[in-house]
């Protein structure tokens, strides 16, 4: 099979990217493991998607929806229950992929938009200790047993983590009938959006630990109980703070990480902080033709911020499709600075740096008030002005050419102003 | 006064209702409804899952399509239970009315197609 672009994952950042990528005269697939488009969203039943781009809060299958009708009236084709396995560059990418139905394919594509989305830590990652019974799983995990297969996996919980998916979980399985008993954050502040600690933790006076850590677990067969302990400030354990927690399960909201495993004969350039790609403002990695975007390029808090940033890249990949001479390209790098742990996109191309650039970014520190500040050569060029900002929230700062000085590297620093 | 932060949209501005319920500090009018009404009779938006005979899909998403009671949510999941989806639903279909006599409808968020028992 031959396309001009091949979309890899049918998630909220697939479908964006692959409605902006298809026109009359370039054809997209999209290539899908799951038996249906949507991703993730199928299990996020819960409402507060869809506030910035529809204007209406609607639950994660409904946000679903809108981008699968729209596909399904297109020109785009798609197949689902297929999963790529490989992918190498010759003129064209070549690529491989399994299903039960057609066994072994092959795709030929002009242009890849990966869009693969993450997976969750676990316990292998954060290293806990103690025995290793059954009953500790990624809340994520837990979300698909409860909301797409029907099963509560425990009756009594404690959560590892404060991170969005985490908190959801909290109230959830509060609903359902289970015993939330507490959330451990290792971190002194939350990492999930603050309207799901009051919607989830206080709605249901779940306690929140912030400074504390699981350090240990007990439990031969299945698990019995939970220690945690409070952590100092380079989060060593406290001793004398443990309290232990008699649950059956541990659930963990430690982290996602971009899922980019499939690039490995592509070795496109990456990043130690965002474990993914580098990309430019085209969402174009330093593979030519291969684009990222969502949460297989960076985590996002909102799902609207996936879909605006897979939207821009699918548009760039049409335009590439579209060329038939492809210039050199001359970079400046775009550089986290103080308090800033990651910017995205980390390089601009600069001779096709014609339209302003939205740089989305995470800060290393909560602030009630401060000033995003981008710098080049010692200077300002372009500042901010930002409340209530914190790790877990994502924030935003335009650029456009006009601002820059010269073809020197950028730096982009936040700063705390107290009242 | 009494301090809360909004929900209504992942902003999450930092209310402050006084003593005669007006809000401070929201950014948007949709804030100032939220603050007056959190602080005489919360609601919330409940969303859970209801048993469908289809073998390939065993749960249907739902929600109810307004706000409800928060003192209503444990009761509303509960009469969920009865609910049985058997025949094809499309988002926004009502799937059980009028539930808990709160005047409002539950409302399925995805769609179940049966076709020769198998999704479409």
């Amino acid at each position: 099979m031959k396309v001009d672009i091949a979309v890899i994952g049918g998630g909220a950042a697939g479908l964006a990217a692959a409605l902006k990528a298809s026109s009359d005269d370039v054809h997209v697939l999209i290539i899908e493991r799951e038996k249906k488009l949507g991703g993730i969203l199928h299990q996020c039943i819960h409402n507060g998607f869809g506030l910035q781009v529809f204007k209406e809060e609607l639950t994660g299958p409904e946000y679903a929806n809108r981008f699968i009708e729209l596909v399904n009236n297109g020109k785009i084709s798609f197949i689902t229950d297929t999963t790529v396995t490989d992918i190498y560059k010759q003129d064209q990418f070549i690529i491989k992929a399994t299903s039960i139905e057609q066994g072994l394919i092959q795709i030929e594509a002009t242009a890849v938009i990966l869009s693969s989305g993450c997976f969750e830590r676990t316990r292998g990652a954060i290293q806990i200790p103690g025995e290793r019974p059954a009953g500790i799983m990624p809340a994520g995990s837990a979300q698909r047993y409860l909301n797409i297969d029907g099963y509560l996996v425990g009756k009594r919980i404690f959560i590892l983590g404060s991170g969005d998916i985490g908190l959801i979980m909290a109230r959830r399985m509060t609903l359902e009938g289970a015993k939330v008993l507490g959330v451990a954050e290792l971190m002194p502040y939350s990492n999930g959006l603050t309207r799901n600690i009051v919607q989830c933790l206080h709605d249901f006076d779940i306690p929140l630990y912030l400074s504390h850590t699981v350090t240990n677990i007990v439990g031969t067969k299945n698990l019995e109980s939970v220690t945690i302990q409070e952590v100092d400030a380079i989060f060593e354990p406290i001793p004398g703070t443990e309290k232990t927690f008699e649950v059956d399960t541990l659930l963990l909201s430690v982290g996602l990480i971009p899922d980019t495993a499939i690039l490995e004969h592509l070795k496109p350039d990456m990043s130690l902080v965002t474990k993914s790609v580098l990309v430019n403002q085209h969402y174009e990695t330093s593979v030519e033709g291969l684009f990222v975007c969502g949460n297989a390029l960076h985590v996002h808090d909102l799902v609207d911020y996936v879909t605006k940033e897979s939207e821009l890249a699918g548009n760039c990949a049409l335009k590439y499709v579209k060329r038939s001479e492809h210039p050199n390209k001359a970079y400046l790098e775009v550089i986290p600075s103080k308090h800033v742990r990651y910017v995205v996109p980390q390089h601009i191309e600069y001779h096709t740096f014609q339209e302003p650039i939205e740089f989305l970014f995470r800060t290393t520190k909560k602030a009630e008030a401060g000033i995003f500040r981008i710098l080049q050569n010692g200077k300002v060029i372009k500042e901010k002005k930002a409340k209530y900002i914190a790790p877990a929230e994502m924030e935003h700062i335009t650029l456009s050419p006009q601002d820059l000085i010269d073809i020197s590297s950028i730096y982009l620093e936040f700063e705390e102003v107290v009242s | 006064m009494n301090k809360l932060i909004c929900i209504v949209c992942p902003v999450g501005c930092h209310l402050t209702a006084d003593k005669d319920g007006n809000i401070t500090g929201n950014r948007c009018k949709r804030g100032e409804v939220y603050g007056r009404i959190e602080v005489t009779n919360p609601k919330r938006t409940i969303t859970s899952t209801v048993a469908t005979t289809h073998p390939d899909m065993k749960r249907l998403s739902v929600k109810t399509k307004e706000p409800v009671s928060k003192k209503l949510m444990f009761e509303v999941i509960k009469a969920l239970d009865h609910i049985l989806i058997t025949t094809d639903t499309f988002i926004g279909d009502v799937v059980y009315p009028n539930i808990c006599d709160t005047g409002v409808d539950i409302v399925a968020t995805s769609e179940i197609i049966f076709k020769d028992g198998n999704t479409k």
